[in-house]
């Protein structure tokens, strides 16, 4: 990484190189890699703080590594990603990855929990034309990774910060507090207290602004788990007032249902339920 | 008219509130009062007595709170919410100072805060022992906090009388209620058909001088004492406070802070509506050039892992240690700094925590933990 410990980024004196950003793609929607598209009043900014060397989604001018800072958005489901990730490593001083896939397997990581072989079957013609994994993973299982920015999709702003702070040489400034403090900061009145709305807020990493419980709906955990989440302590509430696991698992199974603090929780309500079931069969 | 004077109990009608809030619009105050907003009732701008939540009341357990109609058209019925004034006194989120590249160089300023002074009308008695915590920690010590003194100097307080308590209401316990005793420039008591009106200051005095008021009959200050006593019984829940903070600071090891943990999410929210929480933590936010710096101040929670963080990591890195840092700093380490209890009573933590903790609860337990291995300790002496 370029800029080690000069913060100055704006000054041309002693100014470090800007650093080389490459952004690659792996098992995604493509909707974090358009945040920095979106980014549309700090684009010029961005692009003069940084060189975008290879960026396919917004330009055919793809040039070759290494590269400074590689941001990687989406899981690994093929056997070539498995490869491919090895490259981008290999090229990259930083690795960045952006987005619930990168970090935690994304929504596809459903199918962790179903059949590959059938889901296959059912959707193509010809499955056997198909090379793709029976998993989803996240990128840290397959790479060391430098930063992890969360959220489906990531929060623009907070891809603005990351790429401030590396370009000048510091730590990206992502709180690493839980949504509801943000419900706080906002005012917003506590939907599961004052409505009995099941909220995941509790337990997920801060990041969107706490935009669900804002209009009145839970939190579906987008940013996945908070820092020491108590995902445990979270289910045994809900299912002590109620909540029954048709309504917690999906909840827990969704955007980052791989994420490890939310897998183990989920499991061991679909254990629960699967116990419970078969109790009942004996009776 | 007679001219009201500080000792006096005057009376006005329940019409009276318009021509109140009216005065002070008039008088340049912003005021702030109770108004339903997302199924609740929190404090916000209001501009009239038409955004006051009539006939309205609020039932609160430990992790519940729901609103109900009452069967009368009270203003005041219902107790506090998951607001307090802290959010207007000791902003969620301010700019402290600011830094500008300007031609190679720096220009630093302070952020003026083009503000009306506030008005708050509704303080009840809990409250006005929070903004005494408040005022303890941000104006009396050897820094004052700017921002808080500029906002707390300059606001005009309203008590309003609790006449009904919640389920999770202990001001009783804590020596803060239910009755507004001193603190506020004017003090309200709700009855059927007027308010009873109390001055507790000189600008109180000189605000009530604009007022339609007339003097109080004995039937009115019985049906005041009547409706404040009704609050006062209606508290059942207690927290022993004798020997407390010792307590507590003998119980550092108790193995409840493990039981507590598994329930607790340090999810931050009792911090964040405890009326004397005063955490925060500033950082300095630039723009993409680097050429506009805010050092901006945010709420921040004993909560939070990283709010312990220091040179070789996180000093409390599990959640009974927050929980019990929050604890023992609310009940017993306050004293030793501030010279009370940071706990006033008001019940907000057990309401709006999400699991329904209860720190009454948490306290009993210990205390009765505690108590056990005295006695199992002194059944040993024995033998």
């Amino acid at each position: 990484m370029s800029g080690k410990g000069d913060t100055s980024m704006a000054s041309n004196a002693g100014r470090p190189k800007k650093p080389r950003v490459a952004v690659f793609k792996f098992a995604s929607c493509d909707g974090c890699q358009l945040s920095l598209l979106d980014c549309e009043d700090e684009l010029l900014s961005v692009a003069s703080a940084i060189e975008i060397a290879y960026f396919p989604e917004a330009s055919s001018d793809m040039r070759e590594g290494p590269y400074d800072v590689s941001l990687v958005e989406g899981s690994i489901t093929t056997p070539h990603d498995v490869e491919r990730i090895q490259f981008v490593r290999q090229q990259s001083a930083v690795v960045v990855t952006i987005g619930a896939c990168a970090t935690a397997g994304g929504i596809q990581s459903l199918r962790n929990w179903g059949n590959h072989e059938e889901f296959l079957k059912c959707v193509y013609a010809s499955p056997e034309y198909i090379s793709s994994l029976a998993t989803s993973t996240p990128i840290s299982a397959h790479i060391p990774v430098d930063f992890e920015l969360r959220g489906c999709p990531i929060n623009r702003h907070q891809l603005l910060e990351v790429i401030i702070a590396l370009a000048a040489g510091r730590k990206p400034r992502i709180p690493n507090h839980s949504v509801c403090l943000d419900c706080k900061i906002r005012g917003t009145v506590c939907v599961e207290v004052a409505q009995g709305i099941p909220c995941l807020g509790p337990v997920t990493h801060s990041g969107c602004g706490a935009i669900c419980p804002d209009f009145n709906r839970g939190c579906y955990g987008c940013f996945g788990p908070v820092m020491q989440a108590n995902c445990d302590g979270l289910v045994d509430h809900y299912q002590s007032v109620g909540h029954t696991s048709e309504v917690l698992l999906p909840l827990l199974r969704n955007f980052n249902a791989a994420a490890p603090q939310f897998a183990a929780v989920s499991d061991r309500l679909s254990s629960a339920d699967a116990r419970e079931s078969e109790g009942s069969q004996h009776v | 008219m007679n001219q009201p004077a500080t000792s006096d109990v005057w009376y006005f009608p329940k019409d009276g509130l318009t021509e109140l809030i009216r005065v002070l619009q008039e008088d340049g105050f912003d005021v702030i009062g109770p108004t339903v907003d997302q199924g609740a009732i929190v404090y916000a701008s209001i501009q009239s007595a038409e955004d006051l939540p009539k006939g309205l009341t609020d039932i609160q357990e430990a992790g519940s709170y729901r609103l109900e109609k009452r069967n009368d058209e009270s203003l005041f019925g219902y107790v506090v919410g998951p607001h307090s004034w802290k959010k207007f006194l000791f902003p969620p989120i301010s700019v402290v100072a600011a830094a500008d590249r300007i031609e190679g160089h720096w220009e630093f300023s302070t952020p003026e805060e083009p503000q009306r002074p506030f008005a708050f009308l509704g303080v009840r008695a809990c409250e006005l022992a929070a903004i005494r915590v408040q005022d303890q920690v941000f104006l009396k010590g050897p820094y004052v906090d700017p921002i808080y003194q500029r906002r707390r100097e300059s606001a005009f307080l309203i008590a309003v009388n609790c006449t009904q308590a919640a389920s999770t209401c202990f001001c009783t316990s804590m020596k803060t209620g239910p009755r507004c005793q001193s603190g506020y420039d004017l003090g309200l008591t709700e009855l059927k058909d007027g308010f009873l009106l109390e001055i507790g200051s000189e600008r109180g005095q000189q605000l009530s001088r604009s007022l339609s008021l007339r003097p109080t009959t004995a039937a009115e200050m019985a049906e005041g004492d009547l409706r404040r006593q009704q609050a006062a019984d209606q508290i059942h829940r207690t927290l022993e406070t004798d020997g407390l903070p010792n307590l507590l600071k003998q119980n550092l090891r108790s193995s409840h802070w493990d039981d507590v943990g598994r329930r607790c999410l340090s999810c931050t929210n009792c911090t964040m509506v405890c009326p004397t929480c005063f955490c925060s933590s500033v950082t300095e936010v630039a723009d993409l050039n680097g050429d506009h710096i805010n050092r901006e101040r945010r709420w921040d929670s004993c909560f939070n892992p990283e709010f312990s963080y220091m040179h070789s990591g996180i000093a409390r890195d599990s959640i009974p240690s927050r929980y019990r840092q929050w604890m023992t700093h609310k009940l017993s380490s306050w004293h030793d700094q501030f010279g009370t209890s940071g706990c006033v009573g008001c019940g907000r933590c057990i309401t709006w925590c999400p699991t329904g903790i209860d720190l009454t609860v948490e306290v009993l337990a210990i205390r009765e933990a505690a108590a056990t291995v005295e006695s199992v300790d002194r059944g040993t002496n024995h033998e």
